[in-house]
């Protein structure tokens, strides 16, 4: 019995020993932002060279908008950065962030079948989606509160369509992320509405290929704020603002600027520039 | 098919991530069924053998909790390790930590009720010699959970197989990221949203031979402590 005791024990002190360390790292944030920047890959070209300078570490949980934000709200993270400006602009007026700055845009896209039986393939996006509604093809939305579900919405209610009162099976809200809502248009040879990042980085295609695209209505700009210190005593502010001031410096924009997948260049840095009209 | 042969030649490239993903994996669930069964053997052993008015209500549940949703749990523990929750100022979510708590509780109900049905069949047969050598309850559940100590491994397998399969909880708990809180089924779950079907499948396939190497050890080291001590 004793033996079997000191070796359940040494197990345990062996378990134990390779139990992950309880605490974060002292120089470490927490940055909730989008699946559309982590799943790109944009955030695996941009945090070695910004932990490289400055030794802080950041960890990425990427989820939609409305959710990154609410991770704001809870003070479960120090910084977040998204993209829905009317989101933004209220997490800002609730007093849940402070420091808001424009960091660069990507666009949104619309994938459907090649056969393209909507007749939607062109540069305008409100057209687009009246033929859609029109012949009532199946469209994968999002449904999930993100970013790119509320641009959605705002481009059916600027199409003129009450997609709430749309009916029909067509429409189709799954509630989920950028990825599945692609496998899902894949698997149904559905229309959807993706950041062109998403896309880029997307195998799983299919019979899907971009239909729409160049509308200057599909611009979509990403914000980075810092969560509120006051309201959050636990934010950690100074490491937190450093990783926005490096965003938006000459070697964080250029850094945006440099990423490609294929050839293309998925984000547009423009800190400090005029502003894109949502 | 073509997804299932790729899946099996990415297997034999599998670079330092992959490997660093898998041992997260494994030190999570490993340190949660570890916690568990400290409490749940003890408290599933004291189950079975004592009675009290109430008693099937709790057996009950204590059964019905072997079926709680991971993604449930996760919410919860995500709440009570919220900065804005009860325990915030712990500052474990989205850590390690915080996936090992989630475990641990999903392991607790699973673990305690295999111990009590284990002990509490046993406990049937050995009763009558129990009470002629007069042991109070303590000692009666350490002399049982020792006499039991090969069934139980399974209780043990079986809450660990629930750990490390499991992704509902540690996505809400650990906020998947990259190189510090992306387990295996986290990381499955991502490649399948990015569309990349073989990296997911043979992520699928390296889990799955964990859990074999995990099980195949447990046996042998059972075997082996059966001839010393039988």
């Amino acid at each position: 019995m004793a033996v079997l005791r000191r070796s359940l024990l040494a197990i345990g002190v062996a378990l134990l020993g390779m139990a992950p360390t309880l605490t974060p790292a002292a120089s470490s944030i927490t940055v909730a932002s989008t699946t559309s920047t982590e799943q790109s890959g944009l955030f695996g070209h941009l945090l070695p060279r910004f932990t490289g300078r400055t030794g802080i570490e950041v960890r990425v949980v990427a989820l939609g908008t409305g959710q990154a934000l609410d991770v704001g709200r809870r003070g479960d993270a120090d910084v977040v950065f998204v993209h829905d400006r009317a989101a933004e602009e209220k997490f800002v007026a609730e007093g849940h962030g402070v420091n808001r700055v424009e960091v660069m845009y990507n666009d949104f896209v619309i994938a459907g079948p090649k056969s393209d039986p909507a007749k939607a393939a062109g540069s305008d996006i409100l057209q687009a989606l009246q033929r859609i509604a029109a012949t009532e093809q199946p469209f994968i939305s999002r449904g999930d509160r993100s970013g790119t579900h509320a641009a959605e919405l705002r481009y059916w209610q600027a199409a003129g369509i009450d997609i709430a009162d749309a009916g029909g099976d067509w429409y189709r809200e799954i509630g989920q992320g950028m990825g599945p809502a692609l496998n899902m248009a894949s698997a149904s040879n559905a229309y959807v509405l993706s950041d062109r990042g998403t896309w880029l980085s997307f195998k799983n295609r299919g019979e899907l290929a971009i239909l729409v695209e160049g509308d200057r209505r599909l611009f979509n700009q990403y914000g980075v704020m810092l969560v509120n210190p006051e309201k959050h005593p636990d934010v950690q502010a100074t490491e937190g603002q450093a990783f926005i001031d490096w965003l938006v410096s000459d070697e964080g924009q250029q850094a945006i600027g440099d990423y490609r997948i294929d050839g293309q260049q998925l984000f547009f840095p423009n800190a400090g520039a005029t502003q894109i009209s949502q | 098919m073509q997804s299932l042969g790729d899946a099996f030649s990415m297997l034999g490239a599998l670079d330092h991530d992959v490997m660093a993903i898998a041992w997260l994996s494994l030190r999570v669930s490993l340190s949660a069924v570890l916690l568990g069964s400290l409490v749940a053997i003890p408290l599933g052993a004291l189950l079975a053998i004592v009675t009290f008015p109430g008693r099937p209500l709790v057996v009950a549940v204590v059964n019905a909790f072997m079926g709680l949703p991971p993604v449930l749990v996760g919410l919860i523990v995500y709440l009570l390790l919220s900065r804005s929750g009860p325990l915030g100022a712990l500052g474990l979510l989205f850590s390690p930590g915080a996936m090992i708590v989630a475990q641990t509780v999903l392991a607790i109900p699973l673990l305690a009720a295999l111990t009590r049905q284990i002990v509490e069949d046993a406990h049937r047969e050995l009763d009558e010699q129990l009470r002629s050598l007069r042991l109070d309850v303590w000692q009666r559940i350490r002399v049982l959970v020792f006499h039991l100590r090969f069934s139980l491994v399974v209780a043990v397998l079986a809450a660990f197989g629930r750990a490390i399969s499991e992704v509902g909880a540690v996505l809400v708990v650990g906020g998947n990221i990259d190189g510090y809180t992306r387990t295996m089924t986290t990381a499955i779950s991502l490649e399948t949203q990015k569309g990349d079907l073989p990296l997911a499948i043979a992520l699928g396939i390296l889990l799955i031979a964990i859990v074999l190497v995990v099980n195949g050890t447990a046996s042998a080291m059972r075997a082996y402590t059966m001839r010393l001590y039988p």
